[in-house]
């Protein structure tokens, strides 16, 4: 039994259930608070490589091991099985960071481990983050081949 | 006092990039991945019109540690490989420039899943 | 029998109930009544598939315990779950010498296996039966959502998939004198009023329940007021306020006998589920334990339970689908 599209914009209309304005107001202070503070421990890693344990160093390489040290911490912490509850209560805060990449990257292959170690774990890792990469790639070489002409 | 002022500007500028995904998930229900994609898309593009690096240089990590920054490198390594080696540095400079992003993650992916379990949750 | 409607000529018996609840739903109000409450939701299985399996297993298990019956007494098993092509039932039936017969009607199985359960016996083809689900929070998480350790919010509308696996013995009214009968069943429709957000189950299942009601009110001539206690499956908290608002449009009231098993299982403010909880175990879980648990002890004599279930698939809902849903309503009265 089925509604015709009217009647089921109706019925939708009807049912909806907008979500509390107190709701909006705390998610996205924790989506502010998490966040910011992942990007201060970012710039403290980045500030600890840049002036104590590589000095002098080209500004690539630490911004690039400033991203390694903090994919690892976000490993660890998932794996531990620390990394969701910050998910739930941070929101965006800790999906929009690169700790929310590796997250999305770590949390399949575990799930999925155990149908195996080459079909389930490897075959499993980009489920959702695939999608970043496929889009990121892509418009880096639309961005590099335009740069060609211009 | 300037290490607290440049922290205070991290701290800011990497709140209000993430409160903007927190409104989209509010209001639109988009998942972690459509989020994911949206910012580095919007990183990718402020790179590549040449505003990325004023804001990096104003709030530091936090514009480069929210996925905008893995966007900005991709795009960044892009263009410096058009400069330098046309074609072929346009297909490949993305990826180069990411490498410590990509290759970090899957291999910490890899080892982290070979020696976790999923936690039952309560 | 009316359109929808099954009347049973000999009222069939539910004998025996047995419960088995995940450590989360052992905290919860309905906690008590378990027969088992587990500590740890993977059982010392190595997945939480196998987990589910175990319990399934376990459950029938401890029903033909307290009944004092083997397993080849059993005529028929009626059973299901949420795992793809029915694994969790599936699979444990291996371990049995017992006739079976494998449902699906996502979280209204319930319904579906008491009503075909009671048709049977009261057909004659069979003297008794088992009817069972089983659900596991962690398998519907990924099989429906996403990994666990995915850190990411619950959406306000969101319900809590119940660990549990629960069982109930229904035997030929003429072979005992346990009071607690099904008198009558409606079978629900698949309903689809075009909900496609998978995250308000709800909204989904309130049309297919409203629907089965308002169906079984007609055939049998009774009102809201004529049950002790109407229990949907797993509306939820708004789910449930919805259908109590839709259902008073249509001039059947469900005051204060009305509730919802998504709604009891859990304790919302103290657990965290959000509108409460879900799953094919949910209904059968509060039903086995907390609501027979009043039929025999005559705290409560007329119960109308609506299992309601959403019928979609990962994949309809990435191909854009809306969902259908399905309700079936079982009536269970004390007699005599």
């Amino acid at each position: 039994m089925r509604l015709d599209k009217e009647e089921s914009k109706k019925y939708l209309k009807e049912i909806r259930r907008d979500m509390p304005a107190s709701k909006h107001i705390s998610t996205v202070f924790r989506a502010f608070l998490t966040g910011g503070i992942i990007c201060c421990i970012g710039q403290g890693i980045s500030d600890i490589y840049k002036n104590f344990l590589l000095k002098g160093a080209e500004e690539d390489t630490i911004a690039g091991l400033t991203t390694l040290t903090i994919i690892l911490i976000t490993g660890i912490l998932t794996g531990l099985g620390v990394y969701d509850k910050i998910g739930n209560f941070g929101g965006a805060g800790s999906i929009v960071p690169i700790t929310g990449f590796a997250n999305s990257v770590v949390s399949p292959a575990i799930e999925h481990k155990r149908e195996g170690v080459i079909l389930g774990l490897c075959s499993n890792m980009f489920t959702i983050a695939g999608p970043v990469i496929v889009f990121g790639i892509s418009a880096s070489v639309i961005v590099g081949i335009i740069y060609l002409f211009v | 006092m300037t290490i607290f002022l440049t922290y205070l500007k991290v701290f800011a500028v990497g709140g209000i990039i993430c409160v903007s995904g927190q409104i989209l998930i509010n209001f639109t229900k988009l998942t972690s991945a459509r989020i994911l994609v949206i910012f580095l898309l919007l990183g990718v593009f402020l790179e590549a019109i040449g505003v990325f690096k004023y804001l990096k240089d104003f709030a530091g990590a936090g514009v480069t540690i929210p996925i905008t920054g893995f966007g900005s490198n991709l795009a960044k390594g892009a263009i410096k490989g058009a400069k330098e080696s046309g074609f072929f540095g346009a297909v490949t400079g993305g990826v180069k420039a990411a490498a410590a992003g990509l290759s970090g993650a899957i291999f910490i992916g890899f080892f982290v899943a070979l020696f976790s379990n999923s936690k039952s949750k309560t | 029998m009316n359109r929808q409607t099954i009347f049973f000529k000999n009222p069939v018996a539910i004998t025996h109930t047995a419960a088995i609840g995940g450590p989360k739903e052992g905290e919860g109000p309905v906690g008590k009544y378990f027969d088992y409450v587990l500590s740890d939701d993977l059982l010392k299985q190595k997945s939480h598939e196998h987990a589910e399996i175990e319990m399934q297993l376990h459950v029938v298990r401890c029903l033909l315990n307290k009944a004092k019956l083997a397993d080849i007494d059993v005529d028929c098993i009626f059973a299901g779950d949420l795992m793809d092509e029915i694994i969790g039932c599936n699979f444990a039936m291996r371990e049995l010498d017992v006739p079976f017969m494998g449902l699906y009607n996502a979280c209204a199985t319930f319904g579906e296996s008491l009503i075909l359960g009671a048709a049977m016996i009261d057909g004659g083809f069979f003297e008794n039966a088992v009817c069972s689900t089983t659900s596991h929070f962690a398998t519907a998480e990924r099989q429906y959502r996403f990994p666990l350790e995915l850190g990411s919010q619950r959406t306000p509308l969101s319900q809590w998939t119940v660990t549990g696996a629960a069982a109930v013995l229904l035997e030929n009214g003429k072979n005992t004198d346990c009071p607690v009968r099904i008198t009558c069943g409606t079978v629900g429709k698949v309903v689809d009023y075009g909900v496609s957000d998978a995250n308000d189950m709800g909204a989904v299942m309130v049309p297919a329940a409203m629907n089965t009601l308002i169906e079984h009110f007609k055939d049998t001539g009774r009102s809201p007021d004529y049950y002790d206690l109407i229990a949907t499956g797993d509306l939820g908290h708004a789910g449930s306020r919805v259908l109590q608002k839709l259902m008073a449009e249509k001039g059947y009231e469900l005051k204060d006998n009305y509730t919802d098993c998504g709604i009891l299982i859990f304790n919302r403010e103290a657990q965290n589920v959000i509108q409460g909880g879900s799953g094919a175990c949910c209904s059968t879980l509060v039903f086995s334990s907390y609501i027979y648990n009043k039929l025999r002890n005559g705290t409560i004599k007329k119960v109308l339970l609506v299992p309601t279930g959403a019928l979609l698939s990962k994949t309809s809902s990435l191909q854009g689908e809306t969902i259908p849903a399905i309700a079936h309503a079982v009536s269970v009265e004390v007699v005599g």
